[in-house]
C-alpha cells in the first residue's frame, strides 16, 4: 500500500546542518499525515540525537561528519545516526529523574528520546543510534501521573 | 578645517558604537520583561528554544534578572513556546537554583500540553512550580 522512501545523507559537524535534516524528516512525516504529537516527539528526539552526535560525539570537529540514514512510509519512520566520535557507555548515563539528580543537567535528552520514540537503540560503542517511530505504537511511554 | 573635524570624530564614533550596541541587544533580546507590582514576568519571545546560541543568550538574560537586577519574584511565561530541548531545561534548572539561593520565587506558566509532557517525563514538573496561566501564577506570589 505505502511505498518506503529511503535517504542517506552525510553532514558536517554543525548543528545548523543537523537541523536541516531534522526539517526534511519532519516534513516527510507531515506530508504523510502523521499525528501532530508524533511529529512533535520525533522532532524533539532528532534534535537531541543530532546535537548529541555533533556536539558530544564529534565534539564539533570540522573534520568529522555525521551520517544520517532514514526510511519513511505511512506507518513508520526509522532514523540511524552515526557519528565519528569515541561513543560512550550508555549504562553510565545517570537517571535524571532520581531525586538527587533532579536539579542537575544531563541525561534528559536520552530520556526524552526513549519516551517519545518506539525504538531507541545504541550500538555497543555508543556512536550509532537507531530511532524509530511507529504509528501503531499507541502506548509508547510510561506515564504514571 | 582639520581642527574642526578632529573633535567631532570621537563623538561620531561613540554614537556609532551606541547605535551598534542597541541594535545588537535588540536583535538578541529573547525575553519580554513586564512588571506587576514586585513581580517580574519574563515572556519567551521564541517559538523554538533549540539553538545553542539562543539558549545561551536566554540563560544569560534570565540569570541577569536575579544577579544584576536583584529581582526575586519571577514568572516565566511560556505561551509562545512550541518546542524546547533538554539544553533549555538545563538553563531553567540553573535559574531555579539561582532564584532559590536568592530566597525568591520562580513560577512557570502557560506551558502548552506537548511541552508540559517534556517536563512531566523528566519529572521536572515536581521541581518547578508550574501554573496553568498568568493569573494563577500571580496569585499569592
Amino acid at each position: 500500500m505505502s511505498s518506503i522512501e529511503e535517504f542517506d545523507v552525510t553532514i558536517p559537524s554543525a548543528t545548523a546542518k543537523g537541523r536541516e535534516i531534522q526539517e526534511q524528516i519532519v516534513g516527510g512525516m507531515e506530508s504523510r499525515g502523521y499525528a501532530p504529537r508524533d511529529v512533535f516527539g520525533v522532532r524533539l528526539a532528532l534534535e537531541e540525537a543530532l546535537v548529541n552526535a555533533i556536539k558530544h560525539g564529534n565534539k564539533m570537529d570540522p573534520d568529522k561528519v555525521v551520517n544520517v540514514k532514514w526510511e519513511i512510509d505511512e506507518e513508520h519512520v526509522r532514523v540511524v545516526i552515526e557519528d565519528q566520535g569515541e561513543g560512550f557507555p550508555i549504562d553510565d548515563v545517570p537517571d535524571p529523574t532520581d531525586d538527587e539528580n533532579l536539579d542537575k543537567p544531563g541525561g534528559r535528552g536520552i530520556m526524552l528520546m526513549r519516551s517519545f520514540m518506539s525504538v531507541v537503540e545504541y550500538n555497543e560503542s555508543g556512536n550509532r543510534l537507531t530511532l524509530e517511530k511507529r504509528t501503531d505504537d499507541e502506548d509508547d511511554d510510561e506515564d504514571d501521573d | 578645517m582639520l581642527m574642526r573635524i578632529v573633535p567631532v570624530a570621537p563623538f561620531l564614533l561613540s554614537l556609532f558604537e551606541l547605535n551598534w550596541k542597541c541594535n545588537m541587544s535588540a536583535g538578541h533580546r529573547r525575553l519580554d520583561i513586564e512588571e506587576s507590582g514586585d513581580v517580574t514576568i519574563a515572556k519567551f519571545v521564541d517559538k523554538k528554544i533549540l539553538d545553542e546560541g539562543n539558549i545561551q543568550i536566554i540563560g544569560n538574560q534570565l540569570f541577569s534578572l536575579v544577579e544584576d537586577d536583584g529581582r526575586s519574584k519571577i514568572i516565566l511565561d511560556f505561551s509562545n513556546v512550541e518546542y524546547l530541548s533538554s539544553a533549555a531545561l538545563g538553563k531553567l534548572i540553573t535559574m531555579d537554583k539561582k532564584v532559590k539561593a536568592a530566597k525568591g520565587k520562580l513560577r512557570l506558566c502557560t506551558v502548552r500540553p506537548d511541552i508540559y509532557e517534556v517536563f512531566a517525563i523528566t519529572k521536572l514538573n515536581k521541581l518547578f512550580d508550574m501554573r496553568d496561566n498568568l493569573e494563577q501564577a500571580l496569585e499569592g506570589m
